[in-house]
């Protein structure tokens, strides 16, 4: 059964459909990629997924429960976490208290108690700091956990952005085109780090993504949007030679 | 090493400048030093650093543009003075609407309505919070301002509780200037506490990117309402100790013009710095005093300055404050604190230039 179900989903702004009939089915363990044209509505479903959006009609499920129409801190508290296209960290703040506001959600005692620093909230504190550093370490990002956000290097910024996501314990992972703007060795870097995380945190992955190489290598199903209609589904292979998928990326071919 | 005798060194100086500063209030309190007019000013910058700081709390920590802080304070105030005008002379004050029977028998000690001041605040921030805080930014500015207005307008017509435009007088007055001075150091040492804590973290968040916060579990609306109650909390206890530093309230005081001053201030100061906040509060409290020359006729050689008129003063403070918006956007300290590390690096830096000056030369 699939960790993560979209169920006839359609999408509508005004008159234009930006999502119709997407059914999708998640595989718990697996990595799978949603990839398409510009425009095709692979951010949208991920909003759709997050509860940015709610569907004009149609259900998601996550672990068969219903998540339609809850918001984004919600589900994120369920164990959905994102990355986006343009990356969104806490820019003007250090790396170390990205990751520690993504364990926010995990707070039990209230503000007064943490004002107050009584000992159960230290204990929360001490706790959260040193889970805290333990991931930005396994990440390979300790060094940098008092550096500003905004002042790493941009392939830094990716990463921080994905253990800021992996910081809420999610169990799975949108990424949204965690490779724009990566050089051929970076992505090669990237795809190897996705493996390492979904083995390492027993995560699902769902990805967007550009990159037909690292979508094709690391993809054990691809789903493939055009104009808000999945026109197929499969792996890599079974993608790459669907004539559908060759029409939306180069166009028809026309007679001479 | 070298490092840790250093930290040693500041922690050393962190010590002597509270001593010193304990000295300097203690030595005016027990009037070895200054009259009660330097008394009432360095209160009034007390109280002005606590309602500063709780709207730093709100507009430069969490983000969120509000434009209340008149209202609340009005709130604060008027408890601290229904609550503690001694009973017998209840009567005399409320001579033209008689007092509420109910409140008219109620008196209770300064520090009891000073907190419930705050607390009402901090209750009617959530109730307006609710409706409001689901607003953008800069619709929350005017609802904020326009919840000000309504909370003036309803204490002016109040009558049987607020004694209207009449307003209250003979609240109590504070025996030594260490009330402002201790409540303003506990609320904003509570502040700082919170900023530090996972919660303030959160509001920082909130600050920095709505949605990311929201991605990464941050319930958006519970913490928005939670920063903007504390923060009316700490405006409705401001309130309280004005209205027992002035020994009166009246409506008038809280035109949505006293907002401004505090806008002013944390501008200043630096939105999302506690340290800038603290000494623009005195600086301009302190200002607006020295700047009374202005308003004085002032004859020199002979030829009356025509400019020197009441008013001039405020002409002067705006200019001011158009030059340090388009000079200064970050305030004094942005959104950094003071350290000693900042203030040896500033003189480093100076001293680092002028070495090389003379290189050149």
């Amino acid at each position: 059964m699939g960790i993560l179900k979209l169920d006839n989903i359609k999408m509508q702004f005004g008159g234009v459909v930006a999502l119709n009939n997407l059914n999708i089915d998640v595989e718990k363990g697996k990595i799978e990629a949603l990839i398409g044209p510009n425009g095709a509505g692979k951010t949208t479903a991920f909003n759709v997924i997050t509860g940015v959006y709610t569907p004009t009609s149609g259900d998601v499920y996550y672990n068969d429960k219903k998540i339609t129409g809850l918001t984004p801190d919600k589900i994120t508290k369920m164990g959905i976490a994102r990355t986006f296209q343009n990356i969104r960290l806490f820019k003007n703040l250090t790396v170390l208290d990205n990751i520690l506001i993504a364990n926010h959600l995990h707070v039990k005692s209230n503000f007064l108690s943490h004002t107050l620093r009584m000992p159960w909230s230290r204990q929360e504190e001490k706790n959260m700091r040193e889970k805290s550093e333990m991931l930005l370490d396994r990440l390979g990002l300790l060094s940098l956990k008092n550096e500003i956000a905004s002042s790493l290097p941009y392939g830094e910024q990716r990463k921080l952005e994905i253990a800021r996501a992996l910081a809420t314990d999610a169990k799975l992972l949108l990424l949204d085109e965690p490779a724009a703007g990566m050089n051929p060795s970076e992505t090669m870097q990237l795809s190897n780090f996705i493996h390492d995380i979904r083995d390492e945190f027993q995560l699902t992955i769902f990805m967007i993504e550009h990159h037909m190489d690292l979508v094709m290598e690391i993809s054990d199903k691809i789903y493939v949007l055009d104009f808000g209609e999945l026109i197929a589904q499969g792996t890599a292979d079974e993608v790459k030679n669907d004539p559908r998928v060759i029409e939306a990326y180069l166009g028809v071919e026309e007679d001479a | 090493m070298i490092d840790q005798r250093k930290k040693h060194n500041f922690k050393l100086y962190n010590i002597i400048i509270f001593i010193v500063f304990v000295a300097f209030i203690t030595a005016l309190d027990l009037k070895f030093l200054g009259d009660d007019y330097v008394r009432r000013v360095l209160s009034l910058a007390a109280i002005y650093t606590i309602v500063s700081v709780s709207m730093n709390l709100v507009n430069g920590f969490t983000g969120l543009f509000s434009l209340g802080q008149a209202g609340f304070m009005a709130v604060g105030a008027y408890t601290v003075a229904i609550f503690t005008v001694p009973l017998e002379k209840r009567a005399a004050i409320f001579y033209v609407v008689d007092q509420n029977p109910v409140l008219a028998q109620i008196h209770l000690p300064f520090v009891v309505a000073l907190i419930l001041g705050g607390l009402l605040s901090a209750l009617i921030a959530i109730l307006i919070g609710i409706p409001v805080l689901r607003l953008r930014s800069d619709y929350l500015a005017i609802a904020t301002l326009g919840f000000s207005e309504i909370i003036r307008i309803i204490l002016t017509n109040a009558k049987s509780i607020t004694n209207g435009a009449l307003g209250i007088k003979g609240i109590p007055e504070m025996p030594t200037m260490w009330v402002f001075f201790g409540v303003m150091i506990l609320s904003v040492t509570l502040i700082v506490l919170l900023i530090n804590s996972s919660y303030g973290r959160a509001f920082k968040a909130i600050r920095e990117d709505e949605i990311a916060a929201e991605a990464m579990g941050i319930n958006l609306f519970k913490h928005k309402v939670m920063s903007f109650a504390i923060g009316a909390f700490f405006a409705g206890i401001g309130g309280g100790l004005l209205a027992s530093l002035l020994g009166t309230v009246d409506p008038k005081q809280f035109y949505f013009t006293m907002t401004y001053n505090f806008l002013l201030i944390i501008v200043l100061g630096g939105m999302g710095s506690i340290s800038g906040t603290v000494i623009a509060s005195f600086i301009v409290t302190i200002g607006l005093e020295v700047l009374r020359f202005f308003d004085e006729p002032l004859t020199l050689l002979g030829f009356n300055i025509p400019l020197f008129r009441a008013g001039f003063r405020m002409v002067i403070f705006s200019a001011l404050l158009m030059i340090l918006v388009l000079f200064f956007r970050n305030g004094l300290l942005g959104q950094k604190e003071l350290s000693w590390d900042m203030i040896t690096s500033w003189f480093n830096k100076k001293t680092l230039r002028r070495k090389e000056k003379g290189g050149a030369l």
